[in-house]
């Protein structure tokens, strides 16, 4: 019976001695000093000063907690410049990715900083080790975007090119575009039935260059009205746009002698909401029953609608946008439609300057480009899924590379 | 020097925002730049706020023709604008307006939102009268047009396979749904994509005229 109990007894030490070890062996839950169990930490921080920038980014990355992604609420990013504190950049919230990343854009160049990751639950907050430092340098050029600047080169180079031979007095062959040659003929035609002309600039900014190719149209086209002695009517969503468009029409109707005939209320501001400017600008048109109704510069689904009220009013109606999802139902609503360039070569084309045609015939070098790379591109990605040879693998890597930005 | 003066200002900026594309140093002046805008903006806004208040008052004050509407819009803009910088709530002053007791937040929710609804559905019978007339077949090309929008359209609905769907494995790209991918993917893609591509050269030459200051059309006229 002695002997029965000591074993007993050693086999419970055994047993605790084993279930001890064994939990030792697996990860162990931290307990902070109230008792509540801690999330386990994130690893492998790693970071880098961010490539070819200004000296003010460092990217940082690391692997998940193992209790990511449940009982995590997220991860607090601290950075701490050269010896100083840590203080706390950002929450990032939790995932379940394997790893995590974040670049940090507040970083002032030429200081070094360290970084570490913490993980937070209910339990508390773990903290990672301190990375190493690292200091923002910024770098004289970006190597991932040397293929544009090599196709830019080309491109504006041709353009130049053209630029000084239309100079040199070589007649360039440039194509009809119906869209602007028929809008001379629109304003007379408003002239003859005694009806405004609307002009929509589309319904971004300034900063949009569909709405700057637009108002150098306008300047064409109030020129024209001005010579006509007709009337324009341009109500706009962007209150910068107003007073742009202003003084281009009012330097157009200088231009043209007719400084009398001009007044401020031609642009006038409706508002900066999409649909509520498309339904004063419907109201105009119904109210108004102006004969021809240009929209050009950037649309988006106010597109049609203003488009199909047009054709309802019976106007002559001219449409360009760079977009192409609303390209078709201008195509289908109006009576000409200027496609993607053809906006952007519309003041080029109406003023029939040699210099400025040179331009448009400088694009179609870049166009001769992309489509060469395209034909060579997809034969050779045609060869090499056929008979693998490594020299098309490398041409199509290639072309593919000489369009694409990292 | 009224000419001359914004003609170096568009040369300069242009060309900093360019080279900022490609050169880290200058990027921090091109967000300079496009900081700047912003600021003007701003300040637009308030012209453009006053000409609208101007008009409406004129429109007003003369009696012209549906002057009422008028009326309804200097209210509305107004109390907006009431409601907005004095942050009016049902229990006075709220902390922001876009919380939930806001009027300016009952305002957007209750008024802006189902009228904007209201004119994007217009879009649907829109949408309707345009089809009916791109889509008759006048032509060879519009003819192709109503085949392939009529093809999509099939393909879009489980009419399309219950069509097409005994076509065996083997000739599976005559499938209605999978001949409308087709020529989403393809045919379409590609019209896109060339038209962008003409839309980026476009953009490269129209820069260009106005970097070098041989477009100056936006300035009224190209004449010094």
């Amino acid at each position: 019976m002695i002997f029965g109990k000591s074993l007993y007894c050693s086999f419970i030490i055994i047993a605790c001695f084993f279930t001890v070890a064994t939990a030792q062996n697996e990860a162990v839950a931290t307990v902070d000093s109230v008792g509540q169990i801690l999330p386990q930490p994130p690893g492998n921080i790693i970071v880098a000063d961010h490539k070819y920038d200004n000296g003010g980014i460092i990217d940082i990355a690391w692997d998940r907690s193992p209790d990511d992604p449940l009982g995590i609420d997220g991860y607090n990013i601290y950075r701490a410049c050269g010896d100083g504190d840590f203080e706390i950049v950002a929450f990032v919230l939790p995932g379940g990715m394997e790893s995590y990343s974040f670049i940090d854009d507040k970083v002032e160049r030429g200081e070094s900083y360290r970084y570490k990751i913490s993980v937070i639950s209910s339990g508390g907050e773990s903290f990672s080790e301190s990375s190493v430092s690292v200091r923002g340098d910024w770098e004289f050029f970006d190597l991932d975007k040397l293929n544009i600047l090599i196709l830019g080169i080309i491109v504006c180079g041709s353009v130049i090119g053209f630029i000084f031979t239309a100079r040199a007095g070589r007649k360039l062959f440039i194509r009809k575009i119906s869209g602007l040659e028929a809008l001379e003929e629109a304003v007379g035609r408003a002239t003859e039935m005694g009806r405004p002309i609307l002009f929509i600039p589309g319904i971004l900014d300034m900063d949009d260059v569909q709405t700057l190719a637009a108002i150098t149209i306008l300047a064409r086209v109030s020129r024209i009205v001005a010579d006509y002695d007709s009337k324009i009517e341009m109500p706009v969503s962007r209150s910068l746009v107003m007073t742009t468009a202003r003084e281009t029409i009012k330097n157009s109707y200088l231009a043209a002698g007719r400084p009398d005939a001009y007044y401020d209320d031609m642009v006038h501001y409706v508002t900066d909401e999409q649909f509520g400017y498309v339904a004063a600008v419907n109201g105009i048109m119904v109210r108004d029953k102006p004969a021809t109704c240009l929209y050009l510069g950037a649309f988006f689904a106010e597109s049609l609608i203003l488009a199909e009220t047009g054709n309802y009013i019976g106007a002559i109606q001219i449409a360009g946008t760079a977009r192409p999802g609303q390209l078709p139902f201008f195509v289908a609503a109006c009576d000409y439609t200027l496609i993607g360039e053809e906006l952007f070569a519309a003041s080029a084309y109406l003023s029939g300057d040699p210099k400025q045609l040179g331009s448009l015939k400088g694009q179609d070098v870049g166009k001769f480009v992309a489509m060469a790379a395209m034909i060579i591109g997809t034969l050779a990605v045609t060869v090499v899924s056929a008979w693998q040879f490594k020299f098309f693998g490398w041409l199509s890597d290639l072309m593919y590379s000489m369009f694409s930005t990292n | 020097m009224k000419r001359t003066i914004p003609v170096i200002i568009v040369s300069v900026v242009g060309t900093v925002l360019v080279l900022s594309v490609f050169f880290p140093p200058v990027q921090t002046m091109g967000e300079d730049f496009s900081l700047f805008f912003d600021i003007i903006a701003v300040f637009a806004f308030f012209l453009g706020g006053g000409n609208l208040v101007r008009i409406h008052l004129v429109k007003i004050y003369r009696k012209r023709p549906d002057w009422g509407f008028s009326v309804v819009t200097l209210v509305g803009f107004f109390v907006t604008l009431l409601v907005g910088l004095g942050k009016l709530s049902v229990t006075g002053v709220t902390a922001s307006v876009t919380a939930p007791d806001s009027f300016l937040q009952t305002i957007f929710v209750n008024i802006i939102t189902p009228l904007s609804s209201t004119m994007y559905a217009l879009l649907a019978f829109y949408v309707a009268s345009a089809s009916y007339r791109a889509f008759r077949a006048k032509n060879r090309e519009a003819t192709i047009l109503l085949i392939a929008a009529f093809i999509i359209l099939l393909g879009r609905t489980p009419l399309g396979m219950k069509l097409t769907g005994w076509i065996p494995e083997w000739l599976s790209i005559l499938q209605i749904p999978n001949l409308a991918v087709w020529i989403m993917n393809a045919p379409n893609l590609a019209g896109q994509r060339a038209i962008l591509i003409g839309v980026g050269l476009g953009v490269v030459a129209m820069s260009l005229r106005l970097i070098l200051g041989m477009d100056r059309t936006y300035l009224g006229s190209d004449n010094d």
